[in-house]
């Protein structure tokens, strides 16, 4: 299987198929054809096909979607771009990212949003989903034209990482999203409590003298947003929630009908402020990595569908980027790449289940974006194939991204995607 | 999964567990302290002979690279390197590159190739000096000379000598530390030392908005009323209080805090009689301490800056002790692997 190499039709046979709807089962054969699931089963199996995948020990599942990947372009070449990290992203097994708003220009305006998506017709190895800046320059002051953004093609609104500090304002934009039905996903982290802090403020950041980020100004943004959601009736998207309070807040306001959907990075299901100790640069992420106690609250949240989405909340770095010490150091991961290897460990150690990891990459996401993915006939090849048990080790030389500050690195990992199809077409076909 | 070994004992030991680097008391054990301990009070000797110098570092050039003002544990520095020989280069950063844009990482290349043998670092940043161990050439000492919030570790063992020369040792001692222990790294390593070295209680005596989150998990008591903290007390330091504290209502006045935790001698008398008090310095006067306190006969507060040569002549000795080590065993190894 060569990348961009247009073909009429593929066949893959043996591995579990995953189909999105439901459990997983043996795959009955699996007919692609003109960019469409053409056959499944027995007329699969039977027909004719110009090329054929031998997927025996594999996974086959609908093309991951990530919520939330910086993709650097426009603005930060010296970080990345669409064509470097969207062939990331296939290697990952994504087929579909969400492009934050955070670029330079921020994509606050119809121009940028057609900026980016010329970029990711004309460089992208995935689908690209621009997310629109919520308000200008995501200033959290003047409203961007909403509108025009959903016109351009901005699947939803938000702040990027950074939060609206006025309540009023937050009111006013949730209203105004409303109008159009857009949806507005916001990563709740209320300004002033989070102040000058990178790290979680617990036992690791007491220690190492760092400033701390308090868990209560995560929540008492996430409890703002839900009132306000609620009383606007907007669809509110929560990005990337790091404490187990959030969680017990997002299952209560969903058990009121509170129309609100949530991610969490896989990072935060991995790892905790441990990881800080040493002064690891690379694990100043935002929110922080908080607690054990944390971290399991959320694996729960994902395994029983509180939480409906993991999301890479990828944010590929330079070197310069985190060559310092920690306090002045860029927050983020290159995470994109791992992200599958990382969960197989969560299903390794029996924290997740595997349909649970799955639907949290695929159908969850989905219904937040107004996607509907599945392997059935004449649905959209949009297809990832990974060896669950196949090792890789990130390196260099195996990542893709411009950005090797990856969680996991000197040791190997489980989990290799060996082929991501988007539309049909191989975007990223493992050589071996 | 823990991402990385989280100790930092990987970069500051070798393997044979001899001090390469000294950048923090975490995961440094009483032996080791002892040790640091003992040496400097071999050191004490040298101040008080007519020649104050011994040739442990002839021929070595430290420099005292300083992102942050200081004059008292700078010079001490400077002494200590100067009595045992070294040739000294100050470097005052606050003041020159990195305000030009330079990163930290490329002042850091041009020292090296001043061909350097060891670092004496003080950053406003926590973890500086840690991230300066982990690039700086093999071969060159880091000392930390107080990052942030996070250690200052030469100014706990100098505490520390200056406790166990009054004491005699730390079995059954009841420490309290009083103040702003929230942005004190002094407190962070001080709280470890004595933990370590067996102190049978430590107290911290500050208001909350003062304590960092979480406090006890270092390994001390919380204790809001200072007259209750003093209680049975063998030692009690004072940490100084920056004027900034006002702002950011972390405290209504410099007035109420000396009210209720400033040192003076009605509250001495609630300790031992024969408690001592100690403080980092520079003193607030009128703020933490009371004059006649900090002047009194139980105080010990100069004792301290004396011990603070010997203690970073130990440190920086043995320092450059463990890389000689480190080298030739290199060196004997790759002579192993030729003949």
């Amino acid at each position: 299987m060569s990348l961009g190499q247009p073909y009429g039709s593929l066949k893959i046979t043996g591995g579990t198929l995953f189909d999105g709807m439901g459990e997983a089962s043996s795959n009955p054969g699996l007919l692609i054809q003109d960019g469409k699931v053409a056959a499944l089963g027995a007329s699969a199996l039977s027909a004719s096909a110009e090329q054929s995948f031998d997927a025996s020990g594999c996974v086959i599942a609908p093309g991951f979607i990530d919520l939330c990947c910086n993709l650097r372009e426009p603005g930060n070449g010296q970080k990345g771009n669409i064509a470097t990290e969207t062939r990331a992203a296939a290697h990952g097994g994504f087929t579909t990212v969400c492009a934050s708003p955070e670029t330079s220009p921020v994509n606050d305006s119809s121009a940028v949003t057609h900026l980016i998506r010329d970029g990711a017709d004309s460089r992208g190895a995935v689908r690209v989903l621009p997310v629109g800046a919520i308000t200008r320059g995501l200033d959290g002051e003047l409203l961007s034209d909403l509108a025009g953004l959903k016109n351009a093609g901005c699947v939803a609104v938000g702040n990027g990482s950074r939060g609206i500090r006025n309540a009023r304002i937050l009111r006013r934009c949730m209203a105004y999203a409303q109008t159009f039905g857009l949806t507005v996903m916001f990563s709740p982290e209320n300004q002033a409590l989070a102040a000058d802090g990178y790290a979680h403020d617990g036992q690791v950041a007491t220690r190492l003298g760092l400033l701390g980020i308090p868990e209560v100004a995560e929540t008492a943004a996430v409890m703002e947003m839900l009132l306000l959601a609620e009383e606007t009736g907007v669809k509110l998207h929560l990005s990337q929630l790091s404490s187990a309070r959030s969680v017990e807040m997002l299952a209560d306001a969903k058990r009121r009908g509170i129309q609100v959907t949530a991610d969490v990075a896989m990072h935060q299901l991995c790892f905790t402020e441990d990881a800080l100790a040493g002064f690891d640069s690379r694990f100043h992420v935002r929110p922080p990595l908080r607690s054990e106690a944390d971290r399991k609250a959320l694996v729960a949240a994902v395994q029983n569908g509180v939480i409906d989405a993991i999301v890479s909340q990828h944010h590929p770095h330079d070197s310069a980027a985190k060559q310092a010490p920690l306090p002045a150091t860029e927050p983020g991961l290159s995470s994109i790449e791992s992200l599958l290897s990382l969960g197989l460990e969560l299903v390794d150690r029996g924290e997740l289940g595997l349909a649970q990891l799955l639907a949290a990459l695929t159908t969850g996401p989905a219904a937040v974006v107004g996607l509907s993915p599945g392997l059935v006939a004449g649905a959209v090849a949009d297809v990832c194939v990974f060896d669950p048990t196949a090792h890789w080790r990130p390196s260099a030389k195996t990542l893709l991204s411009s950005g090797h500050h990856v969680p996991v690195s000197g040791r190997d990992l489980s989990g290799r995607v060996r082929l991501t199809l988007v539309n049909g077409h191989p975007a990223w076909a493992d050589a071996g | 999964m823990t991402a990385n070994d989280p100790s930092p004992n990987h970069l500051q030991l070798t393997r044979e567990g001899q001090l390469r680097h000294f950048l923090t008391l975490d995961g440094l054990n009483r032996e080791l302290l002892t040790d640091i301990l003992d040496t400097a009070d071999s050191f004490i000797e040298v101040g008080e002979r007519s020649i104050k110098k011994v040739p442990l570092l002839r021929g070595r050039t430290v420099v005292n690279l300083f992102f942050e003002s200081s004059t008292r544990t700078r010079s001490t520095f400077e002494l200590a390197a100067k009595r045992l020989s070294a040739d000294v280069l100050n470097l005052d950063i606050s003041t020159s590159a990195t305000s030009k844009g330079e990163s930290l990482s490329d002042t850091l290349l041009n020292l090296e190739a001043m061909a350097s043998d060891m670092f004496v670092v003080r950053h406003s940043q926590s973890g500086a000096p840690h991230f300066i161990a982990e690039s700086v050439t093999p071969g060159v000492a880091i000392i930390n000379a107080g990052d942030g919030r996070h250690a200052h570790p030469t100014q706990a063992m100098l505490d520390m000598l200056t406790i166990r020369q009054h004491k005699g040792g730390f079995t059954g001692l009841k420490v309290a530390i009083v103040g702003d222990i929230l942005h004190s790294r002094v407190a962070r390593s001080q709280i470890r030392a004595l933990n370590e070295l067996g102190a049978e209680e430590v107290r911290v005596i500050a208001p909350g908005t003062l304590l960092p989150r979480d406090v006890e998990s270092l390994g001390c008591k919380v204790e809001y009323d200072m007259a209750r903290g003093m209680k049975d007390l063998d030692v009690v330091i004072m940490l100084r209080l920056q004027n900034e504290r006002m702002e950011g209502a972390l405290l209504p006045s410099e007035r109420e805090f000396y009210r209720l935790y400033g040192l003076n001698q009605a509250k001495l008398a609630l300790a031992k009689p024969d408690c001592i008090v100690m403080h980092p310095g520079p003193i607030n006067r009128g703020v933490e301490i009371e004059s006649a306190v900090a002047d009194g006969p139980q105080s010990v507060i100069l004792n301290q800056v004396t011990n603070g040569i010997a203690i970073r002549m130990a440190v920086m000795s043995m320092a450059m002790g463990g890389q000689m080590a480190e080298r030739q065993q290199k060196q004997m190894n790759s002579e192993g692997a030729r003949s």
